[in-house]
């Protein structure tokens, strides 16, 4: 599954109804291993194409040294498809290089219409993962299902 | 004659999970020949009979040696290589 926050689906779906006719790219990179999309980085399709797109190659240089730097990955890899399904073109299949991503894929075909959906592409497979979309990310230190109720239980007796 | 060499995740199959390695030689060609010898596969992960791969970038410290002189890029003792897959894809067919 994909938990992303309302702020950033909004900016991804933004940028790519901005660049229609064109393809839009670009990813949300998130602590190493934390599988958290949190800080948004819309990149310049160099292809500015209607069917293609490619991070230019200094952007993308600059991008990963950047991630290193702050010990990030791209949690999400986001591009749009323009007049076809939010589903992943066999273009997209065999040069999908990141298998520990979630691979976004947003569709502007219907102006009205917003689809938005991840999958995981790994070895040429891809599967479709379930999007959550949150008002915020849940906090890193808290530690997801874990209600207090041992200590409390005990105090009660 | 030592250069590191910087390896994306999705080849780091081929260097025992290290994320730089370190090989010789005087240009881009020799040192991607020098690594195959320590790191069988990796080579043609980067290369095919046309030359480097088209989705596969390479950086000779901060350029991308598409812009120098591709495989015949010299490099030196203490350069930096970074190779990174390109992030690419799109609805249409790419012609090649």
């Amino acid at each position: 599954m994909l938990e992303i926050d309302q702020a950033t689906y909004d900016a991804i779906v933004a940028h790519a109804r901005r660049d229609h006719p064109d393809e839009a790219c670009g990813v949300v990179a998130g602590p190493a291993g934390s599988d958290r999309p949190e800080r948004f980085v819309a990149m310049l399709n160099a292809a500015r194409s209607p069917t293609f797109y490619e991070f230019d190659s200094h952007d993308l240089l600059a991008l990963y040294r950047q991630m290193d730097d702050r010990d990030e990955e791209p949690v999400v890899i986001y591009h749009s498809h323009t007049a076809t399904e939010a589903y992943p073109s066999r273009t997209d299949i065999s040069l999908a290089m990141e298998p520990g991503a979630h691979y976004v894929l947003v569709s502007t075909r219907e102006p009205g219409t917003v689809e938005f959906r991840s999958y995981r592409i790994v070895d040429g497979e891809v599967t479709e993962e379930e999007v959550s979309v949150v008002p915020v990310l849940k906090d890193r230190e808290s530690p997801p299902h874990e209600p207090a109720t041992t200590d409390r239980e005990a105090s009660q007796r | 004659m030592s250069v590191e060499v910087r390896i994306p995740t999705i080849l780091r199959q081929y260097t025992g999970g290290e994320k730089a390695v370190e090989g010789s030689g005087s240009t881009l060609s020799e040192l991607i020949d020098d690594l195959e010898g320590r790191h069988p596969g990796l080579r043609a992960r980067l290369v095919d009979e046309k030359g480097l791969r088209r989705f596969v970038n390479v950086y000779l410290n901060d350029e991308d040696v598409r812009f120098l002189g591709g495989l015949q890029t010299d490099v030196s003792d203490g350069d930096n290589v970074t190779v990174l897959p390109a992030v690419a894809g799109g609805a249409g067919t790419y012609g090649g």
